[in-house]
């Protein structure tokens, strides 16, 4: 039921939007809270990514998923087990833009017997796959109305993005995508059990909010047609800083802006920030270099422990008995 | 043994129960053989551990001191600020549950909160509650929950029911690991006294004698020098090791079970042989007559306070560097702790193999090899002349043991030897290996009697695999580069396969290994004997 | 270690990304807001300005599609009027300023109608 939370609080968003301007508050949803919620998302998440770069990596804890590099002749595994600060460069980059951990996913089954099996699982990750480009492509689309030229990858990337030329305006890709993909992540959270009993409501938030955000997107395109022209004078003015309250495009846009403004807002406090703690992982972008290069620790406790000297005069009469040498005699 | 049966054990419900998982009640007495018992008040006592008591988790009052909260918090507070891996860890779970079935309690229980997220969920709503806004200022609703005494028995329940194996780890997106969950979380429930006497026993002997089992110098030699006795009379050839002696090449420390039990000595009788062909210039101590370290099941600073001793007794000893045996959590702390805790081991010189001239430049700044890179070094220079046929008796697969391979990534080293000493070496499913490796399901201090149920539990990945290799290939031994492995998995396919025998590599090689002057041997070092030799050998 | 440098610099690099936007136009310069020019033969057009305006695409397509799939031609306006379907003898011939009518817009909002695929361009006067 702790779906049901996110989707009254999502719907409250949408409501005091559509009702906030509606009253009046134009001014208020159009500049307002875009600004708000670009200070809030740029600071927040400067502020957690400088949180977790005060406290320290005292140990290099690589989670080692290949072969070490030892001996020359025995072939090391430089992706899954880097042993340089370039692998571990990579390693990062490939579980930031393939998700490669995630690929590794498999689904395991109890058979007959109590016999276990283990199959290959792709789903999880191919719908994050499509769900996060998609979600950058249509983030990167909607420059379109905040520079003036355009610049040409935006082109070129609507160009790709609407290639099935399917209605008018064209349906594209990424909107589609977002929306299966976003959807079956929903799905699995509510139809599969272990799932749906570890989601909390934060798990469901956000899913809820990008589908609302896809939705009234949409419908702004295809269906309530807003004023695109307006649209853009709002974009160029906020990155201008000379903004203008746009006229005519209706309450369904202060719906979408202000869903993509809590959007961003929301993102540094919750489990959105994984996008900038995955580069700080310590058993991803360490290099396993352990035995070869160390690894200081800037509080490393002095050094304790029980002496041989001690340990000496402790067993003193048994290291004797058993003709052991003595550093003491 | 635990009494129910296979089958009653593998009536296992993967679904969730009504009740919702923040709420932490444990019926302790319900759940026997599923924990381990407290630590004694003597070793805390002696180790100057805080709240040593008598106390039960089936008590309802666990004798905690009366600031425990404050001391928890603090704890956690100071952690938070110590390791960014706890913070980033417990902010950037997304639950997408990747984890969740790739966990051996999970697996083997049913339970969900042996699902890695939930474990990590069981403080880090404590973290929510206590250190964000948002938890606390909307309390549950955001995940949060205030550490009652309920919550801290669940912890003490499920963070001493994780192996630390890292399996989680390697499938999670974003790199959380559970073992420095547990191991960070094991560190707040010692500062109020909540340990298991498995662990912290063998930390008390560690720091006191030397070895987790606490044996004595003189009884460390009487062991030593029964194995010798053992090996003169299988191979008719005397190996004699030395003890704490000054000037030695190099110091050998190897897991204290290598020379205490069975098959763990079996294991040690093999690195004795290897080293006496090789002509090694070596010495053993019987004051750092431990590599493992079960300060790793305890807090960062145990680690540090019993790992001390390699270095300093390698000083002391004026030996040039450190080879060490086959032991799982051993190697993960001389991999990626000792160093950093106890270094830098500028005394040391970088290791060279004297056979070989090798230069072991992956361990040039910790100066310690593992004994599977340094076999595999003679293996591939041709220098052991080695008889694979002496091991036809066994058909052999591999069981990659955790830290070894997430911790490390020494996948290939003990392949090469094996295979060098074996004709018949067979690999289990590869969702069951190498870095997707499953626990035997009583690492990090968990491998104890009253905990049997669970270890079973846990341990059922495992030996569902090795019962698949058995069937297909005849598989009757399964051999391991770790030393609570070669315990644990000893009682587990005592209960699920007990066709199948556990033992070390180097015991393997030892059998192998034609050594100069050595009467024909009829049997291997267990004294069973050879195949075709089943008439000849008196056992 | 910190390796606080390393994140300062992903940080940065992070948040210039982010402000791409704010200082594009430094770089890629400013054009001024662009507003379609009408010229217009017609009073009116076919259907309402602010209706033309939102949904001239649907318009046009189902023209195209009532002329090459139906061969019908003739569309009722709604004050009943006949208007023949054609782009280029009917809207083009209100609207010929192309570059000013069209495209200004179009270009703005990176739209691509594929008129021109079939039809030829105006020639328009330089």
């Amino acid at each position: 039921m702790r779906v049901i939370w996110s989707l009254v609080l999502v719907g409250a968003l949408a409501a005091i939007a559509f009702a906030g301007s509606r009253a009046g508050g134009e001014a208020v949803f159009a500049v307002a809270v875009p600004y708000l919620a670009l200070a809030t998302f740029l600071v927040g998440l400067s502020a957690r990514v400088i949180g977790w770069a005060r406290s320290p990596v005292p140990f290099r804890i690589p989670t080692s998923c290949g072969q070490q590099r030892s001996l020359p002749w025995i072939r090391s595994s430089r992706l899954d087990n880097p042993s340089t600060g370039l692998g571990a460069a990579g390693r990062v980059l490939l579980e930031a833009l393939a998700f490669r951990s995630l690929f590794r996913n498999t689904r395991a089954e109890l058979r007959e017997g109590g016999r276990l099996s283990y199959a290959a699982d792709k789903w999880l990750w191919a719908a994050a796959l499509a769900f996060h480009y998609s979600f950058l492509t249509i983030l990167l689309r909607h420059l379109r109305f905040f520079a003036e030229p355009v610049p040409g990858f935006v082109a070129l990337l609507q160009g790709l993005d609407g290639c099935f030329r399917v209605g008018v305006p064209t349906f594209y890709v990424s909107s589609v995508l977002l929306v299966v993909a976003a959807g079956f992540l929903l799905g699995r959270r509510l139809l599969d059990p272990k799932l749906r009993y570890l989601s909390l409501p934060a798990d469901y938030v956000p899913l809820v909010l990008l589908l609302a955000i896809a939705a009234s997107g949409l419908l702004l395109r295809h269906v309530y047609k807003t004023d695109l022209l307006a649209v853009k004078d709002l974009a160029v003015g906020l990155v201008t800083f000379r903004p203008v309250v746009p006229e005519g495009v209706g309450g369904l846009f202060y719906v979408h802006i202000f869903l993509v403004s809590s959007l961003f807002a929301y993102l540094p406090f919750s489990k959105l920030v994984h996008a900038a703690g995955i580069f700080l992982s310590p058993t991803r972008n360490l290099a396993n270099d352990n035995r070869r290069r160390r690894h200081v620790n800037p509080w490393n406790p002095p050094i304790v422990g029980h002496t041989y000297a001690e340990w000496e005069a402790d067993f003193h009469d048994k290291l004797v008995a058993a003709g052991l040498p003595l550093d003491k005699e | 043994m635990t009494e129910k049966t296979q089958q009653e054990l593998v009536q296992i419900d993967y679904a969730p129960p009504a009740r919702d998982w923040m709420d932490p009640r444990i019926d302790f007495v319900a759940r026997r053989g599923s924990w381990s018992y407290p630590g004694a008040a003597k070793n805390l006592r002696y180790l100057g551990f805080p709240n040593p008591r008598d106390w039960s988790p089936e008590d309802a009052d666990w004798k905690l001191p009366p600031n425990w909260q404050q001391i928890i918090h603090d704890g956690l507070a100071e952690r938070l600020g110590k390791y960014r891996s706890l913070k980033v860890f417990l902010d950037t779970c997304v639950r997408c549950g990747a984890c969740a079935d790739k966990c051996h309690f999970f697996l083997g229980s049913g339970d969900p909160k042996n699902m890695p997220v939930l474990r990590a969920e069981l403080l880090r709503s404590v973290y929510r509650k206590d250190f964000t806004t948002a938890g606390r200022i909307l309390g549950s609703i955001a995940g949060a929950r205030e550490l009652t005494p309920e919550v801290l028995k669940e912890w003490f329940y499920y963070f001493f029911q994780c192996t630390e194996c890292r399996r989680c780890s390697v499938f999670c997106p974003y790199g959380i690991d559970t073992a420095e969950i547990t191991m960070i979380a094991r560190e707040l429930l010692n500062l109020v006294g909540l340990n298991i006497n498995w662990v912290i026993e063998p930390v008390a002997n560690c720091d006191r004698t030397g070895n987790h089992l606490g044996i004595q110098p003189h009884t460390f030699k009487d062991n030593v020098d029964f194995l010798v006795d053992e090996l003169a009379d299988v191979t008719g050839v005397r190996v004699e090791p030395s003890i704490n002696r000054k000037g030695a090449e190099l110091l050998f420390v190897v897991p204290s079970a290598d020379y205490f039990a069975d098959p763990g000595i079996y294991t040690f009788m093999g690195y004795l042989l290897l080293f006496h062909y090789l002509g090694l210039d070596y010495t053993l101590s019987a004051y750092a007559s431990e590599g493992g370290n079960f300060g790793l099941f305890t807090s960062h600073d145990t680690i540090k306070r019993l790992n001390y001793k390699i270095y300093h007794e390698a000083r002391r000893l004026k030996v040039k560097w450190l080879l060490g045996g086959e032991c799982g959590h051993m190697w993960r702390v001389m991999h990626q702790y000792m160093d950093t805790m106890n270094g830098p081991a500028d005394f040391l010189e970088a290791p060279v193999s004297p056979v070989t001239g090798t230069r072991f430049e992956h361990a040039a700044s910790t100066k310690m090899v593992h004994i599977c890179e340094f076999t595999a070094d003679l293996i591939r220079n041709g220098k052991l002349k080695l008889d694979k046929t002496r091991n036809d008796h066994r058909r052999v697969t591999f069981h990659d043991s955790c830290n070894p391979a997430r911790a490390m990534g020494i996948l290939e080293e003990p392949r090469i030897v094996l295979n060098a000493a074996c004709n018949h070496v067979f690999e289990m499913p590869e969702n069951t290996i190498r870095e997707q490796t499953f626990c035997c399901g009583g690492g990090a201090g968990l491998g104890n009697d009253e905990n049997l149920e669970m270890r079973l539990r846990g341990g059922l990945p495992r030996a569902n695999a090795v019962r698949w290799v058995h069937e297909k290939h005849g598989v009757n031994l399964m051999a391991c580069i770790c030393a609570i492995d070669r315990a644990t998995l000893t009682a587990l396919v005592e209960y699920w396969v007990p066709e199948v025998g556990i033992s070390g590599v180097h015991e393997l090689l030892g059998n192998a290994l034609v050594m100069p002057g050595e009467k024909p041997r009829t049997t291997d070092l267990r004294g069973l004997p050879l195949a075709g030799m089943e008439g000849v050998a008196d056992v | 270690m910190y390796d606080g440098g390393k994140i300062l610099a992903g940080l940065a690099a992070f948040l210039a990304l982010a402000l791409f936007p704010f200082w594009e136009p430094a770089v890629g310069g400013r054009v001024a807001r662009p507003e379609p020019k009408i010229v217009t033969a017609e009073k009116r057009c076919v259907r309402p300005k602010a209706e033309m305006r939102q949904s001239h695409m649907e318009l046009l397509v189902s023209w195209r599609d009532s002329v090459v799939r139906q061969g019908q031609r003739s569309y009722r306006d709604p004050e009943g009027k006949a208007v023949t379907m054609s782009l280029e003898g009917t809207c083009m011939r209100c609207h010929p300023n192309k570059a000013e009518f069209c495209d200004s817009c179009h270009t703005a909002l990176v739209v691509a109608p594929t008129c021109w695929e079939c039809h030829i361009e105006p020639k328009e006067r330089a």
